[in-house]
């Protein structure tokens, strides 16, 4: 096991560590963050108020807003000249948010992303192909430093060019792939094409974040691709990849808790809830120093699980995750999640992944229609065979959501493959009410 | 095409049809570009979507025009059948099928041979139709 000391420490010494680094985090952040100590200040909470991990519930949120009006350098807790390296969000939704990172940091970066790369097997003789998007992305780089640190060859090809990607896996005997997985499905369908079989070759772990997704997908790429494939979760505000991923149990994520202090809230009031209750997830950097954010409010809904993992790690996990509370849909009331809608048609034999979701407003009704790709194995000539295959897809789709959603069957390949994160829904209610 | 037979099984070939204008023409397009011919079509339409059935005089050319476009197509077994131009002909034919064959879609085709015409016509359990049909043209 990568890092066996910190990844077993037993509970009561790793709160202690937790505990001792949450102090000096937010120590530095009033001393030296500007920002930080207004909203302490604000609070009338000081860093002399933090007695115990339970205190954190004490301290400010931090938002993306937050942390885009810091743009670029505003909530970096260290002099510019000791950031070695930085990355930084898409900002294709506002100003970009920035992560600076120290020599310090970098280590940290490449140990978190090498326990990752650990947990699903990769060592020293493995060929790592990373195809996550390199330059100012953290995906690429993050999982770049894990595979160094580790010692794996690894192969910066970054994404896209899809050919060149599965030539590459041929050639190079790739055995560990990193990528989103909306890629990794859109790089099968292409090895079909082009007569690859990738189950044959020397692949057998991928390594799939960036964007939530299925146990049904994961059966589906595990199937198609002939690998295990591991969820892993990070975001750049944090660190990038690497704040937390699945052991070899595949059951729910491991948060690296000595370097980021998980915390479930209500979405809501923002009042922390017990284990076990699905709420959002909260996390504080308190093993960073460049750009370390206090009680990031990440948006991603699940819940910490109770029970110990079999495989001796002592770090808590998260459930997988359950989607966006900003990628939630309210329709007619009702929470809905895409991943909801890929697990009900990925229970269908032959379906393939690739769906689209339309919400549009008839009147004061919200309508849902869900867009499903026709493919060999479900077409039939009959039309009582298709029509029933629509309103079976219908009733689970019920089912599944609460709400009555329209299926609507298109041609293969007409819904837009991703090479990067994958757009699945088109939400046209605000564009009707403009008019 | 049935050759000297009055009763043959037939390649039918079905393509999906999205409910988007343009669909049928481009399928159109599609065999025309490659000079396949087409014997025998029939639409049948949901108000969402349809499925167009097609005998081909080149299936194999036909299936690759129609991948090239993008579009879903199978190939299923069919029967031909040969019936006679007047009153009745079907009704006689429908007749041996009485509460032993389902006829699941029928459409007509080209002239068969003594001024007859060729329907063709899918039918459940396909061997027990044959056996009818074939009782039948040897009365």
């Amino acid at each position: 096991m990568w890092n066996e000391a910190v990844q077993t420490l037993p509970r009561a010494e790793l709160e202690r560590l937790q505990l001792e680094r949450l102090q000096r985090l937010v120590a530095t952040l009033h001393a030296r963050v500007p920002f930080y100590r207004d909203r302490m200040d604000a609070l009338g909470v000081a860093p002399s108020d933090i007695h115990t991990l339970a205190d954190l519930a004490r301290l400010p949120f931090t938002s993306k807003a937050d942390m885009r009006e810091g743009y670029p350098f505003g909530l970096f807790a260290v002099d510019p000249s000791e950031i070695v390296e930085v990355h930084m969000s898409s900002g294709t939704t506002g100003k970009p948010v920035v992560d600076g990172y120290t020599r310090a940091d970098l280590e940290v970066w490449g140990d978190v992303m090498a326990r990752t790369l650990d947990m699903g097997g990769v060592g020293r003789d493995d060929v790592v192909q990373n195809a996550y998007g390199y330059g100012l992305f953290t995906g690429g780089f993050g999982v770049h430093h894990g595979a160094q640190a580790i010692g794996a060859t690894v192969i910066p090809i970054s994404s896209g060019n899809t050919v060149r990607q599965l030539q590459t896996m041929v050639d190079f005997g790739t055995t560990a792939l990193t990528c989103t997985p909306s890629y990794a499905m859109f790089m099968a369908e292409h090895a079909r094409d082009m007569g690859v079989d990738v189950r044959s070759l020397k692949l057998r772990a991928g390594f799939f974040g960036a964007e939530p997704w299925s146990e049904a997908m994961r059966a589906d790429l595990e199937a198609k691709l002939g690998i295990k494939a591991f969820d892993i979760y990070g975001l750049t505000e944090l660190i990038g990849p690497g704040v937390g991923a699945e052991c070899e149990q595949q059951d729910g994520l491991h948060i690296f808790e000595d370097v980021f202090y998980p915390e479930i809230v209500d979405p809501v009031t923002g009042e922390p809830l017990p284990p076990g209750t699905q709420g959002e997830l909260v996390l504080t950097a308190i093993g960073r120093e460049g750009s370390p954010v206090l009680r990031y409010r990440t948006h991603d809904i699940t819940y910490l699980m109770g029970e110990p993992c079999p495989c001796g790690r002592s770090s808590r996990r998260i459930h997988r995750l359950m989607g966006r509370n900003d990628d939630m849909l309210i329709i007619r009331g009702v929470n809905v999640f895409p991943q909801q809608v890929e697990e009900v048609l990925l229970r269908v034999q032959g379906v393939e992944p690739h769906y689209r979701l339309i919400v549009e407003r008839d009147g004061s009704m919200d309508t849902l229609t869900v867009e499903v790709e026709m493919s060999e194995a479900t077409f039939s000539d009959e039309m009582r065979v298709l029509v029933h295959f629509e309103r079976q897809l219908e009733s689970d789709l019920k089912a599944a959501l609460g709400i009555q959603a329209a299926c609507v069957l298109v041609n293969p390949r007409t819904i837009e493959r991703s090479e990067g994160k994958a757009k699945r829904v088109i939400d046209r209610r605000e564009l009707s009410n403009a008019r | 095409m049935l050759g000297d037979q009055h009763v043959k099984v037939l390649q039918q070939i079905s393509v999906f049809l999205e409910n988007r204008p343009g669909q049928l023409s481009a399928l159109a397009a599609a065999l025309a570009e490659r000079g396949v011919n087409l014997r025998a079509l029939s639409i049948a339409e949901t108000d969402r979507f349809g499925i167009a059935r097609l005998i081909t005089d080149s299936n194999e050319t036909a299936l690759a025009a129609l991948h090239e476009a993008g579009m879903t197509a199978a190939v299923t077994d069919v029967v031909g059948v040969e019936v006679p131009d007047r009153p009745g002909g079907l009704a006689h034919l429908l007749a041996v099928f009485d509460g032993v064959v389902s006829v699941e879609y029928m459409y007509a085709a080209f002239p068969g041979s003594g001024g007859r015409r060729v329907l063709i016509m899918k039918l459940t359990p396909v061997d027990v139709a044959l056996a009818e049909l074939e009782a039948l043209y040897q009365e």
